[in-house]
């Protein structure tokens, strides 16, 4: 059995900027707060790219383990997540390396804006991951499960290694596996959803 | 027929995808298609003769990621031996009649490299040199370096294949939809990278269909003086029934390409979703084209990992300030390993609009080497402006030149046997635009004719080392008009015989010519726009000199180089020096939410977190009051106001940041004001060393930043070890500073065990050291069970910490 993955790529998602305070936190931001954020936006407009991989798999769960036909996963928490899942969609997501190089670049020179400039990314990778998701509930005519990643429960990152086998991120979205699991760009995320018919 | 000579004068038909026709003849997802070199020999053989016999003329060995990160030595070897036999097997059992030849097929290794990823240059050098000299051992006829979707790790596999064999090398990049690598390179910034390092042919493979990718072709076209390639997709994938679909046609496919044939791609193939059916219509719909000559373009151009800065359009600005000559404090940012010092220089002249950096660390006492090849690594992770490596040890030039990501500018050669000896060479192994001086062994001629007779010189041993003259910019060396009236119309004379009896460009260090005379600046802007009528291309200058900025924005306006003045009208407001006013009217009505209690400005400035006026503000205050008194009854009230308030979270972090920052630029006043005076001992104001760093394994380092800035601020000296740090080198560092604490970050909780092992290494080699950790995934529970002495929420508490055990301790 051969599971194309696909790639798209969007244009940049809504945003919003209390979200992004939070990341950074701040409960309530003054005018020099404000005024920093509209900067970093600013440079940021236009560099950030928006893409997504992903493959769709049967989907049976027996026990601690879900069978994805490519590959067995074995957590429960994932399990959990997957039960009653006849198709899991696989993705990987990323806003690309453009906000890493300027997160390390402020890192040096202005680590206030570093800071929002991680708080932009934690939103606008969350947003685009919000909006694929919608698509593939609009495609599917489904209800679909909340997004599971490596990381969470006792989900290990080492199925990052599968993931990225899979996916062939680094070639298809440019997203690469360090020896500590952890992915580059930094704003990147892998997961899992569980797609249920809307029946049950 | 050797694949150079056939290159030379056809049109090279190469093969078509490798992964996907496997795909579809059963490689399970994940599987590792290299292994079918061996299980399924058969196969791989007949796919390879199907495309020799659809009229390929180089079929692509299945050795994409071959490489020792995805294999044992003993598996890569045996792989690679049975990838070129299966292609010699079909070459020798094809039908077809034309031109065969076998290509070691190199992709990338699936890592991302340092600065944006964890694997080293030098490592990713080492793993693609195994794979070409196995290809060279089992006979490969050429290399293709193919999918690349980042400039560094193109260097990489360029550099690998030109060090361990001499086979004819095609390096082709994935561009995106936005005409561009993953990592940002623009095709004319590949292109300068790839010919500088002597790539046989230059283009594009994958990612997008051959419509989409036509952008791409034109730019690579009109920068390329090797032949360009295009060996695109067969259109996007979709899926249909669970199948993977791509969208053109063959025939389309053919069309498409055929055009761009036209247009001179002189070497064509598919990638994804293409099959013999695709190079068969190829073949036929450009059977009938003859093959464009292809040209050089003479342009002299440098790169970044970004983008390519090309002479002679527009004079080019080299901004000179990374040079320790005559600057006290820079020397002094040096000896202490102060690179953020370094790096602010580069990213404050990039705000001013220069093109290049000069990147000049030579000093004596520190090991240059090393220093100028950190600085030029730490420079690339901070601004995308390409570079000029600015010393007189070719040691350090060639350290510098082989870890630059791009096509660097060298600073310099001259008309000597020993530095063109010396310089050559690496100017053709690394690729670059050199610098070259218009003096030799007997000095420097005090005529024009002298010098010109110097740069035909050099022209000519550029030639036998293989450098073309468009990689070669000659300075004719400005020379003070103090000491020779006739100085600086000699250099210019020299300039404009040069630039019109040679056609080369030309480079000045334009503020030599003032040397020694008061108000130099005026001097400098003028002598300038001379030179620019004289024919100068580029300038080694001051981008803060308002002087040399109005000539640049006014010749570009003169000459027709500035479109209805925009860049001259839009600089203007910087040319006049702004009107004193008194800061506190500029201030922001609303804002933090503390209440400023002190009536000092320089307090107010660092409060509301304005940097600039900051640095202004203490520069006022230094000219009638003592350093230490401004620290001690200034700065660090202020500091203490907005920690306070971030304690009792009225104050949030990015706020803290700012007044951190701001703080910071008022001891950069300081530190400037007591390095001019002689004293070097920073503030006066040491409380101790803090060494911090972020824990092997972990990449991340900005929570250690801002525990960097904070400490700094507090009048810590911090000893910065930086991220993914090994446990050995805290330990060195700890043991030989004998430093009373250390603070290490750790992000993710793979890399807690590492931080637990160096506490437990420095408990055994510096019982006197505390240890206070921070970090995302640590509590005080985690930090107590892995024997940190201290854990800390945040940087606040970090200081506080370390105030506390130094105080204790008494201060230094």
């Amino acid at each position: 059995m051969n599971f194309p993955v696909l790639i798209r790529t969007y244009d940049a998602p809504e945003l919003c900027e209390s979200e992004i305070l939070r990341y950074a936190g701040c409960k309530s931001a003054d005018e020099s707060t404000l005024s920093l954020l509209h900067e970093c936006l600013n440079e940021l407009n236009g560099k950030l790219c928006y893409k997504v991989c992903f493959m769709k798999l049967p989907c049976t769960v027996d026990g601690d383990t879900a069978d994805l036909s490519a590959f067995k996963v074995r957590s429960k928490a994932l399990a959990r997540n997957l039960s009653k899942c006849k198709n899991v969609i696989l993705f990987a997501a990323t806003v690309g390396v453009h906000l890493d190089r300027l997160i390390a670049r402020y890192g040096h020179i202005a680590p206030s804006k570093a800071l929002l400039m991680q708080a932009i990314g934690a939103e606008r990778i969350e947003a685009l991951c919000d909006i694929f998701c919608e698509d593939i509930k609009n495609e599917e005519h489904c209800v679909l499960r909340p997004r599971f990643s490596p990381g969470y429960g006792d989900l290990a990152l080492d199925v990052q290694k599968d993931i990225f086998a899979l996916l062939e991120c680094h070639k298809r979205i440019g997203v690469a596996l360090n020896k500590s699991l952890l992915m580059s760009p930094s704003k990147s995320v892998t997961a899992f959803i569980g797609i249920r018919s809307t029946e049950e | 027929m050797k694949f150079l000579d056939f290159l030379h004068d056809n049109i090279v038909y190469l093969d078509g995808g490798m992964g996907t026709v496997l795909q579809s003849r059963g490689l399970m997802p994940g599987e590792l298609p290299e292994r079918w070199n061996l299980t399924h020999a058969d196969e791989i053989t007949q796919v390879h003769k199907e495309y020799f016999d659809a009229g390929s003329n180089v079929v692509c060995s299945n050795t994409f990621g071959a490489n020792s990160l995805k294999f044992t030595d003993t598996e890569l070897e045996a792989i690679i031996e049975a990838a070129l036999d299966n292609a010699r097997a079909a070459r020798n059992a094809s039908v077809s009649d034309a031109e065969k030849f076998i290509a070691l097929d190199i992709g990338p290794t699936g890592k991302l490299l340092r600065p944006l990823g964890d694997l080293d240059f030098e490592d990713a050098v080492t793993v693609f040199a195994k794979t070409v000299k196995l290809g060279v051992k089992y006979g490969a006829d050429l290399i293709v370096i193919e999918t690349m979707n980042d400039s560094y790790e193109t260097k990489a596999a360029l550099l690998a294949a030109k060090e361990n064999s001499s086979l004819p090398v095609i390096v082709t990049n994935a561009y995106g939809e936005d005409g561009k690598l993953m990592t940002g390179a623009s095709p004319a910034a590949m292109v300068a990278l790839c010919e500088g390092m002597g790539a046989d042919a230059v283009g594009t493979n994958c990612s997008l269909g051959p419509k989409q990718l036509r952008g791409v072709v034109n730019e690579l076209l009109a920068n390329a003086s090797v032949p360009v390639v295009l060996k695109p997709n067969a259109g996007l994938p979709r899926s249909v029934d669970g199948k993977t679909v791509f969208d053109v046609s063959p025939d389309e496919f053919a069309d498409e390409i055929a055009k761009l044939v036209h247009d001179g791609v002189r070497v064509v193939g598919g990638c994804c979703g293409t099959t013999p059916e695709y190079i068969r219509a190829l073949k036929a719909a450009t059977d009938s084209i003859v093959a464009v000559t292809v040209t050089d373009k003479a342009l002299t151009v440098v790169s970044s990992y970004t983008h390519a800065v090309s002479f002679g359009e527009r004079p080019i600005l080299i901004g000179e300030r990374i040079n320790p000559t005559g600057k006290k404090r820079f020397k002094q940012a040096l000896i202490e390993n102060d690179m953020d010092y370094i790096l602010n220089e580069g990213v404050s002249q990039q705000e001013k609009g220069v093109h290049i950096l000069d990147v000049n660390v030579g000093i004596p006492d520190i090991d240059e080497v090393s220093f100028l090849k950190n600085a030029v690594c730490e420079l690339q992770a901070v601004t995308d402006l390409p570079l000029q490596i600015d010393t007189s040890d070719s040691d350090a030039m060639e350290a510098a030149l082989r870890r630059y990501n791009g096509k660097a500018m060298i600073n310099s050669v001259n008309g000597k046997q020993e530095s063109l000896e010396k310089i050559f060479p690496l100017v053709k192994k690394y690729g670059g635009v050199v610098v070259a001086l218009t003096l030799d062994e007997s000095g420097i001629p005090e005529d024009a004719d002298g010098r010109v007779r110097i740069a035909k010189k050099i022209l000519d041993a550029a030639q036998k080392y293989g450098i073309a003259k468009k990689d070669i910019i000659f300075d004719t060396l400005a020379m003070t008009v103090s000491a020779d009236a006739n100085a600086a119309s000699t250099t210019l004379f020299a300039l404009k015989r040069i630039k019109e009896e040679l056609g080369c460009h030309t480079s000045l260090g334009v503020s030599n010519v003032s040397f020694g005379l008061p108000s130099r600046d005026a001097i400098n802007g003028i002598f300038f726009a001379l030179a620019l009528e004289n024919g100068l291309s580029a300038a080694i200058m001051n981008p803060y000199s308002a002087d040399m900025m109005k000539t640049y924005y006014s010749y570009n306006a003169l000459k027709g180089l500035d479109p209805n003045c925009a860049e001259y009208i839009s600089a203007s407001a910087s040319f006049v020096p702004a009107a004193p006013s008194s800061p506190s009217q500029q201030l922001p009505q609303a804002g933090s939410e503390i209440s400023i209690r002190s009536n000092s400005e320089l307090q107010k400035m660092i409060i509301k977190g304005f940097k600039d006026k900051a640095y202004d503000v203490t520069n006022g205050l230094l000219k009638s009051r003592e350093p230490l008194d401004i620290v001690k009854e200034e700065i660090i009230p202020a500091l203490n106001t907005v920690g306070e308030g971030f304690e009792k979270k009225t104050v949030y972090l990015p706020q803290l940041l700012m007044s951190a920052e701001s703080a910071k630029s008022a001891f950069e006043a300081i530190k400037q004001f007591m390095a001019a005076i002689g004293n070097t001992d920073k503030t006066g104001t040491s409380k101790g060393t803090f060494i911090i760093a972020t824990v092997k394994g972990d990449i991340h380092d900005r929570g250690k930043n801002i525990v960097k800035l904070l400490l700094e601020n507090y009048g810590f000296d911090v000893v910065d070890l930086g991220k993914d740090t090994p446990c050995e080198t805290i330990v060195e560092t700890a043991v030989k500073l004998h430093a009373p604490i250390v603070g290490l970050s750790a992000l993710m909780t793979t890399t807690v065990p590492a931080m637990e092992e160096t506490i437990k290494q420095l408990k055994a080699a510096a019982p006197w050291c505390k240890t206070i950790v921070g970090g995302a995934v640590l509590t005080k529970d985690y930090a107590d069970k892995i024997g940190a002495d201290m854990y800390a929420k945040d940087a606040m508490e970090t200081v506080r910490y370390a105030e506390m055990i130094l105080n204790g301790k008494g201060e230094k």
